[in-house]
């Protein structure tokens, strides 16, 4: 089990009066929204959610506005109070932790970035960072040292006399990054960090994530309403709605084989040769196939198998684990680009 | 809410349909109750008018008064012996006098020897300077000692120090009131609904009515006017404290939150520093209202400026009181710069104008500046020219007798004006209004509020407002309550018509604005009854003074209140308003007052409680009334039980007043929805049409 970080079962978080007893009340459970709303007044925004995070994954929640994203990941450190259910972190319910308990693991475990940064005007970059280190009783010299290392690493050397109000909404996000960072957490949640940011800069910040992602290996929790940014960071994607999971799984996954009419219309905009692998649209090998021709991976995305299949006279077989498992060619191909949709 | 935004869209659909039923029927019945007040009025005066008015002559009393009385001397006897007295009120009494008297003792005068003060003018002078650029800048440092030397040139250094000595006394017991129990409103939701309608009510009494309880209970001097002055000054450091912290938005708090803060980390580093600006502007309304306070505390024999005014307003002597008044508005200025200088030294650094001192610098010079304070203080305390302000270059009696003679000039020579405008305006508005007022039964009174109350706000309203009248009567005041209540009404008015001329004019144009504005808030720090000093030159001791003080007092908030309520009217509606072809005079009345309604009502509100203040202060320079009570109660033991039942009659009036004011305020969103909301959803009607 070491490779599950964070294990989330049964989890409900339900706002209004007499909230606490809706999870248990198999009759109440089970009505949708607007029924619960009009019978009890209760809003459910997270219901009965079960997930695990592994280890050094970047593990995405998307959602329209509404749909109970942000309550769940403020669950995870209890920011926001769940109804019921069970958080584990490393072997421990964080949902029977103490305040102290409670205190300890978002010093050192978990921090999280938000989406209006939420740095604090009357300090420096340098002593905002510092923050999470001042609160858990680190000596000046050791967190200004830490500080700087981490400054730099999110690229804002030269700015820490600077205060926030005098950066650019994508540099104060990476002083609230860095601030999540100096803490050295194991985890580390995002609630929607960059769609407060204008395009351009999001794509650097996300290409800064990805980097970050890269060198240090921590595990991401990361929620977003942007499908194309849940596709470019995500390992894996929860599609929530309502307050319930939709579906859950990779994103060609959620491409190749949307689980219902609300997933399949969700990701109907994306270009699947961006996101498909050939293994989605791979067809038996014909008989005439050239035992000689090409071989690509069933995992490369469509995209950059492109050149291969149209610069080879004959279809290009497909393997999976060192055995051919199918063939592609141009018709295949031309007709994913189309946007016809393939055989899944 | 949702329901009357609905009522509204469907109005605007059925507009075509000729039955304008649903839109008329609501504020209908609101016109019907007023309109059968009115009428109850009108036929009550006329047919009952002299009967039943309650009025009691100024020098008699009813048996309540005489409890009252005696209530008093049984506090006068039993105040060395009754426990309550004994373990409670006097050891604060003695505390606070203790605090006072330290510091009067440094600034002002000691009781021994030659009365000379811990520190003299000079060294006075030196620290207060030095203090003004250590919280503020070297503008207000200058600013400080030039009016503190001014005070020694007019012969009133002593007096400002006594005032001056007061204020900081209460100032500094106020911060320690105000900010733990403003935290604690900003941190617990609990304690901020219970100490709020404390506050409101507060705020909403005339600064005068706190003075005779407190000098019931802790004799008069400067003890009971410490209190009375901390009591009043401390509300709005609570309230400044606790808007602070509240103010702070919820994703910085909750990204502390996520990084594992305690409560009092939380605290310190993120509420305390965040609401710093919020808090030193309360320690500046605060101190404006401390300094209010301690000149009116002269009634209840508070030393300083204030007694100056008062006995010159009683031996309506002009002269010496413009003088004294001078000071104190010259005290009002230097406090409000000086702590704003402060608050805007607490702006977070990147919103600062860049100082031109780098920051050790100023430190260096700061230092060198302290050692120099020190030095003076050393003067002060043993050469007597540095102890004393040089009697030879006292200004004062040349002021005063400049003063007088021209208001002596003004009297005589504009007497044709100012008094044909005086007797104009009390013969032919105030004295008619008055009598309808006091002449009616006062049962008929008691219907007419009452159904106004139920109008606005339902049987709550009218049971409180019954209550209220009852109370009043019950107090055996009810003829000088109605005295009182025309020349607050009549006042009233005249700051509504202001507060509208010039609100709107304000709300149109931004350099208006910008050029009244200021003026504005300076009128608002004033202390109250500085107002009456000038009009007492011009229209000598009579109510219609009081009227036009308090007409001045009133107005600044009333237009301010206006003017942003105009302001707030958004854009877009007024440019629809516009491109569809409108006058400038149709999008005054059609658009921008409709819309600005709850701001009108909030400013007849704040304008009663002002006018209300003042014409009760006006009792100094000769308005009747219940005022005239309070100040009899002071000045005649006698007199005391009804004194008191005065002031709780101002309480109640007061309340009576804020009460229906404010939910006629609120009423009309209701229909303002009706009838403005539509205005938007029109326009573009009339566009496609």
């Amino acid at each position: 089990m070491n490779s599950s970080d964070i294990s989330v079962r049964n989890l409900w978080k339900v706002f209004g009066p007499g909230g606490a007893k809706i999870p248990t009340n198999p009759e109440l459970a089970s009505l949708s929204s607007s029924e619960l709303l009009a019978r009890t007044g209760c809003v459910a925004a997270v219901r009965d959610m079960n997930f695990d995070v592994a280890k050094g994954e970047v593990f995405v929640i998307m959602g329209l506005s509404g749909s109970g994203k942000s309550t769940l990941i403020r669950c995870l450190t209890r920011l926001i109070e769940p109804t019921s259910g069970r958080v584990t972190v490393g072997n421990k319910n964080i949902l029977e932790a103490n305040a102290a308990e409670l205190r300890e693991l978002r010093r050192r475990k978990m921090s999280m970035v938000f989406q209006h940064f939420g740095l604090l005007p009357h300090r420096t970059v340098l002593d905002n960072v510092a923050y999470g280190l001042q609160i858990r009783g680190a000596s000046k010299s050791e967190r200004y040292a830490r500080s700087r290392e981490v400054i730099e690493l999110v690229g804002l050397k030269g700015y820490e006399q600077h205060f926030p109000e005098q950066l650019s909404g994508g540099m104060q996000q990476r002083v609230g990054l860095g601030r999540a960072l100096a803490g050295d957490p194991d985890t580390i949640l995002f609630d929607e960090p960059f769609s407060a940011l204008d395009p351009l800069i999001r794509r650097d910040m996300q290409a800064e994530v990805i980097r970050l992602h890269k060198d240090m290996g921590k595990t991401m929790v990361f929620v977003t309403h942007d499908l194309s940014e849940a596709l470019k960071l995500g390992d894996r994607i929860l599609i929530m709605r309502h307050g319930e999971a939709v579906q859950c799984g990779t994103g060609d996954e959620l491409v190749g084989s949307p689980a219902n009419d609300y997933i399949a219309d969700f990701v109907s905009e994306v270009p699947r040769s961006d996101v498909l692998t050939l293994k989605w649209i791979a067809e038996a090998v014909a008989p005439g196939t050239p035992s000689d021709a090409p071989v690509l991976s069933s995992s490369t995305i469509i995209r950059d198998a492109i050149h291969t299949v149209m610069h080879s006279s004959s279809p290009v077989l497909v393997e999976e684990a060192g055995a051919i498992t199918g063939q592609i060619d141009r018709d295949s191909i031309l007709s994913v680009l189309r946007g016809v949709r393939a055989a899944a | 809410m949702s329901a009357t935004l609905t009522e509204a869209k469907e109005t605007v659909r059925t507009e075509p349909s000729p039955n304008p039923e649903p839109r008329r029927r609501r504020p209908s019945r609101r016109v019907v109750l007023l309109g059968s007040a009115a009428l109850t009025w009108l036929l009550g005066f006329l047919f009952l008018h002299g009967t039943a008015t309650l009025a009691l002559p100024t020098s008699e009393l009813t048996d309540l008064h005489r409890t009252l009385n005696h209530f008093n001397s049984w506090v006068a006897s039993n105040r060395t012996d009754n426990p309550v007295f004994l373990y409670l009120l006097s050891p604060l009494r003695t505390g606070v006098d203790a605090v006072a008297n330290a510091f009067t003792t440094i600034f002002a005068a000691s009781t021994t020897g030659l009365r000379l003060p811990e520190i003299g003018w000079l060294g006075t002078v030196a620290l207060l300077g030095w203090i003004a650029w250590a919280v503020g800048n070297a503008r207000v440092a200058l600013l400080t000692v030039a009016v503190f030397v001014f005070f020694g040139l007019q012969g009133l250094f002593v007096e400002a120090a006594y005032t001056f000595a007061l204020v900081l006394t209460a100032v500094l017991l106020s911060l320690c009131v105000g900010i733990p129990l403003g935290v604690l409103a900003g941190v617990s939701s609990r304690f901020q609904k219970a100490v709020t309608p404390v506050l409101d009510f507060m705020q909403i009494l005339p600064s005068f009515v706190y003075l005779a309880p407190l000098a019931l209970v802790f004799l008069i001097g400067p003890a009971s006017a410490v209190i009375a002055t901390v009591i009043y000054a401390a509300p709005p450091i609570i309230r400044l404290t606790a808007h602070g912290i509240r103010g702070i938005p919820e994703n910085t708090r909750e990204a502390s939150d996520s990084l594992g803060t305690t409560g009092l980390q939380r605290l310190f580093t993120l509420q305390i520093p965040m609401a710093k600006r919020t808090i030193v502007m309360g320690i500046n309304q605060g101190t404006m209202a401390a300094l209010s306070m301690v000149t009116i505390a002269a009634l209840i024999a508070a030393p300083g400026l204030g007694q100056v005014v008062v006995r010159a307003l009683q031996s309506l002597d002009v002269g010496t009181a413009v003088n004294a008044g001078l000071s104190i508005v010259l005290m009002a200025i230097v406090l409000d710069r000086v702590t704003t200088a402060a608050s805007e030294r607490a702006k977070p650094k990147t919103q600062r104008r860049q100082s031109k001192l780098p920051r050790r610098l100023r430190t260096i010079l700061l230092a060198a500046g302290f050692a120099i304070v020190l030095v003076l203080i050393q003067l002060s305390r043993t050469v007597l020219w540095a102890a004393q302000f040089p009697q030879e270059v006292n200004f004062g009696p040349d002021i005063v007798n400049g003063v007088a003679g021209a208001s002596d000039w003004l009297q005589t020579h504009l007497s044709l004006l100012t008094e044909t405008f005086r007797e104009g305006m009390t013969v032919s508005l105030l004295n008619p209004f008055q009598t309808v007022l006091t002449d009616t039964p006062f049962f008929i009174i008691f219907a007419v509020l009452a159904l106004a109350a139920y109008a606005f706000g339902g049987w709550k309203l009218t049971a409180l407002v019954l209550g209220c009248l009852a109370a009043i009567v019950y107090l055996g005041l009810w003829g000088d309550a109605m005295a009182t209540l025309a020349s607050t009404l009549v006042a009233t008015v005249i700051v509504m018509l202001l507060g509208v001329v010039f609100g709107v004019a304000m709300g149109r144009s931004k350099r208006l604005d910008n050029f009244l504005r200021p003026i504005l808030d300076a009128g608002q720090t004033l202390p109250s009854f500085v107002y009456l000093v000038p009009f007492l030159g011009l229209f000598g001791a009579t109510r219609f003074t009081a009227i036009v003080a308090g007409v001045i007092y009133a107005a600044p908030a009333a237009i301010k209140i206006m003017a942003d309520g105009i302001t707030g009217v958004s854009p877009t509606v007024v440019e629809a308003a516009v491109s569809s072809g409108s006058t400038p005079w149709q999008v005054i009345t059609k658009v921008q007052l409709p819309m600005a309604r709850k701001s009108l009502g909030l400013a007849a509100n704040q304008g009663l409680i002002y006018v209300l203040a003042m014409v009760v202060v006006g009792a100094l320079v000769g308005a009747g009334g219940l005022g005239y009570d309070v100040v009899g109660g002071f000045v005649q033991s006698s007199l005391f039980g009804k004194g008191l039942a005065a002031g709780l009659a101002i309480v109640f009036l007061g309340i009576l007043l804020d009460r229906i004011t404010q939910a006629a305020a609120f009423a009309a969103p209701a229909r303002s929805h009706r009838t403005a909301k539509p205005t938007p959803n029109s326009v573009p009607t009339t566009k496609e049409a």
